[in-house]
């Protein structure tokens, strides 16, 4: 058996308060082992701005700030000028938001942070929904789930919008580095997040991180159904580096219902409901496998137009 | 070096000399040449800061608490909807505890649109954790960036300090302006220097969650260091003097209340035109004074019952109103005298607001209506000085 290539390394201690089965807290850990001690973060409202602990408890074995829900992309900016001016340019910092703190209230601050070409790693980790606050919808949540916001009745059930695509939003802004990474393939996460910390200006990571709770799934198949959004396709593993897109993983290309039949949310779509999935999943893949082929660069990607 | 200058670059050049290490803004009308300026200090070189040109006032304030939390010297300025968008942020500034010097030229909100000088901005924010200043000239604009920075840093206070200069009257109208050598600045006010700060190989949370048991724990220190900052700005202010020669009075800025029956209260560029009147009518041998609310927060309470033990007479002008209530420096002041035996009487007079001037003979106009309801004795309601429509003429 050939060895693994992730750092033995810990740097998240046992002690977050994360749910059973939370893929945010392996999101954490996996980026820390990639990342290593050199590191700061800034957390905005979501399940993380809990997850280390009450005060004074801090279950990391890295510095955090804690900032306003909207403000990550200003907080990173303006702990990388802080600490330019201390001449401690070789640390890592760290923007570590959820998918309504990035895509949603918090796009803003990471468009500017985007556009100054602030020096950090900015992580989104994607559990689709406001799962602090209970399960609300986000500009995240895909179509077909159901959230508290987005009840499932007789009349209409659901919700009816597709998911925001964050990575063509980050891809326009021109950033050196965008990949998306799974808890369910660490070696590929880990490699994706070494890269991306040596590269300067402003990284970003989408990582997929399955919420038992809120997805309404069994907390042991965590990492089944993260595998299997790789595996199905609907959650493709690839980057786009210096403007040329490559996919890391092709996944098995497994039917979606797979991935949806796990998961209480989407309980309710009917067979016609999964074609019409597999359907986008399909044609989204063929394009991106389209463009990784041509290995062009990206027409948002420029140096200084 | 004497020159002449406006509000605007005497809050620039207050940063500079205070060699701010970050700043964070964006542009608003009449803050814009605060920040000209200092980008160009920082492009040429004479000021060595990173300058992040920020895309909101709400980043603005959340990229300066992040970078003094990191030990920077942080330093921003904005402007009425700038100042509350900023709201939020800066109740986390100071629950933070982070010392960040603003200032805020302080103007109208909209609607209907307005760019000029009023208090709503300013008044609407003091409930944050932040000292306010409010500045009479643009000398004063330029000290007290300086004195704000030494009183937030201190380690008995460790709150953010915020600078008020009147649209306009202050921030685009230029005044004989003296920038200190940046020797005695340094001796002054030297690097800051945190207890703690984001630091690699020390981790810890700033800003964690906190259960109900120690929530309030958090909220009584704030308290504490903004009780401390009364005495504090009072050191820091002999200091100043000790070493610049000039000062502003404290808290409260006391003018020919000695002798004075009536005084008049009021804040920010108004009081430099009550110095006027006041004088006008004492040579008329009318005994009046002016007390120039110079901080808004911390409120001066002992100074304002010291001096009503005095005085049978009122007059505050608020250039804001608080809907549903009064003017805010009255409704505060009224408050601060409550606990007196025999309190003086007080009138509320909203003036200036959008910009409308506040002239002197408006002042006198409010000195002689203050001495005739002294001398009733009645109760008052808040009067709106110089509104069309109304009967009551004040010119």
């Amino acid at each position: 058996m050939s060895k693994t290539t992730i750092p033995e390394e810990e740097y998240a201690y046992p002690g977050s308060t994360g749910c059973p089965g939370c893929g945010a807290n392996l999101v954490m850990r996996y980026l820390l082992k990639g990342l290593g001690e050199r590191t700061v973060i800034s957390i905005p409202a979501c399940c993380w701005a809990v997850m280390p602990g009450y005060w004074p408890s801090h279950c990391l074995k890295v510095p955090l700030v804690y900032c306003a829900f909207e403000a990550t992309g200003a907080s990173i900016s303006g702990i990388r000028a802080a600490l330019d001016m201390r001449g401690e340019r070789d640390v890592t910092v760290v923007g570590f938001a959820g998918d309504g703190g990035t895509v949603d209230i918090g796009l803003q601050a990471l468009s500017g942070a985007a556009e100054r070409q602030t020096d950090a790693v900015y992580v989104m980790y994607d559990n689709e929904a406001y799962m602090n606050t209970g399960i609300q919808r986000s500009g995240a949540t895909p179509w077909g789930a159901w959230t508290t916001t987005t009840p499932v009745d007789e009349s209409r059930g659901f919700k009816q919008e597709p998911k925001k695509n964050v990575m063509a939003i980050m891809e326009a802004h021109g950033i050196p580095y965008a990949a998306t990474v799974s808890v369910g393939h660490p070696e590929d996460f880990v490699k994706k997040v070494r890269k991306a910390r040596d590269v300067r200006g402003l990284r970003f990571i989408h990582a997929l991180s399955p919420c038992p709770p809120g997805w309404r799934m069994n907390p042991m198949k965590t990492i089944e159904v993260a595998r299997l959004a790789v595996d199905t396709r609907i959650f493709p593993l690839y980057e786009i580096d210096e403007g040329v897109l490559a996919i890391t993983r092709r996944g098995k290309g497994k039917p979606v219902s797979e991935y949806l039949s796990l998961q209480g949310r989407f309980g309710h779509l009917t067979p016609e409901n999964t074609a019409e999935i597999q359907k986008v999943i399909d044609a989204r893949f063929e394009a991106l496998e389209a463009r990784a082929a041509r290995k062009n660069l990206s027409p948002s990607f420029t140096q200084l137009a | 070096m004497r020159t002449v200058m406006t509000g605007n670059y005497a809050s620039a050049y207050g940063a500079k000399a205070a060699r701010a290490e970050v700043i964070a803004a964006y542009p608003i009308t009449p803050q814009t040449s605060i920040v000209e300026k200092l980008a160009e200090f920082v492009s040429s070189g004479e000021l060595n800061a990173k300058f992040i040109p920020v895309e909101s006032e709400h980043s603005a304030m959340a990229a300066c608490i992040s970078a003094s939390v990191t030990g920077a010297r942080t330093y921003t300025a904005t402007s009425s909807h700038g100042l509350t968008l900023m709201h939020e942020v800066l109740m986390w500034a100071s629950g933070a505890r982070s010392p960040i010097v603003m200032t805020n030229v302080s103007r109208a909100m909209a609607p209907p649109w307005s760019v000029w000088a009023d208090h709503m901005d300013s008044v609407a924010q003091r409930d944050t954790g932040w000292m306010q200043f409010f500045c009479e000239s643009n000398q004063e604009v330029l000290d007290t960036v300086l004195m704000a920075y030494k009183v937030a840093e201190s380690r008995d206070v460790m709150l953010p300090a915020m600078i008020i200069e009147d649209a306009f009257i202050l921030s685009h109208t230029s005044e004989p302006v003296d920038v200190p050598e940046q020797s005695q600045v340094d001796t002054f006010l030297p690097r800051y220097d945190p207890e703690m700060r984001l630091e690699i190989g020390r981790p810890m949370g700033f800003g964690s969650l906190v259960k109900p048991d120690l929530y309030m724990e958090f909220r009584y220190k704030a308290m504490k260091a903004m009780e401390s900052s009364r005495e504090r700005i009072l050191k820091v202010e002999e200091e100043f003097r000790k070493t610049f020669g000039r000062s502003y009075g404290g808290l409260l800025d006391e003018y020919r209340c000695e002798d004075a029956e009536v005084v008049v209260v009021v804040a920010g560029s108004a009081a430099g035109t009550a110095r006027e009147a006041v004088d006008a009518m004492n040579e008329r041998g009318v005994p009046v004074g002016l007390a120039r609310l110079r901080t808004f927060r911390p409120f001066p309470e002992d100074e304002l019952r010291n001096l009503a033990k005095k005085v049978r007479g009122i007059a505050v002008i608020d250039r804001s109103y608080t809907f549903g209530a009064a003017g805010a420096f009255y409704t505060e002041l009224c408050g601060s005298l409550f606990p007196l035996r025999e309190r003086p009487v007080v009138k509320n007079y909203i003036a200036g607001l959008g910009g409308r001037d506040i002239t002197p003979k408006i002042i006198e106009k409010i000195i002689e209506d203050i001495i005739d309801v002294s001398e009733r004795g009645e109760d008052v309601e808040p009067e709106w000085v110089e509104v069309k429509g109304l009967d009551r003429s004040w010119q």
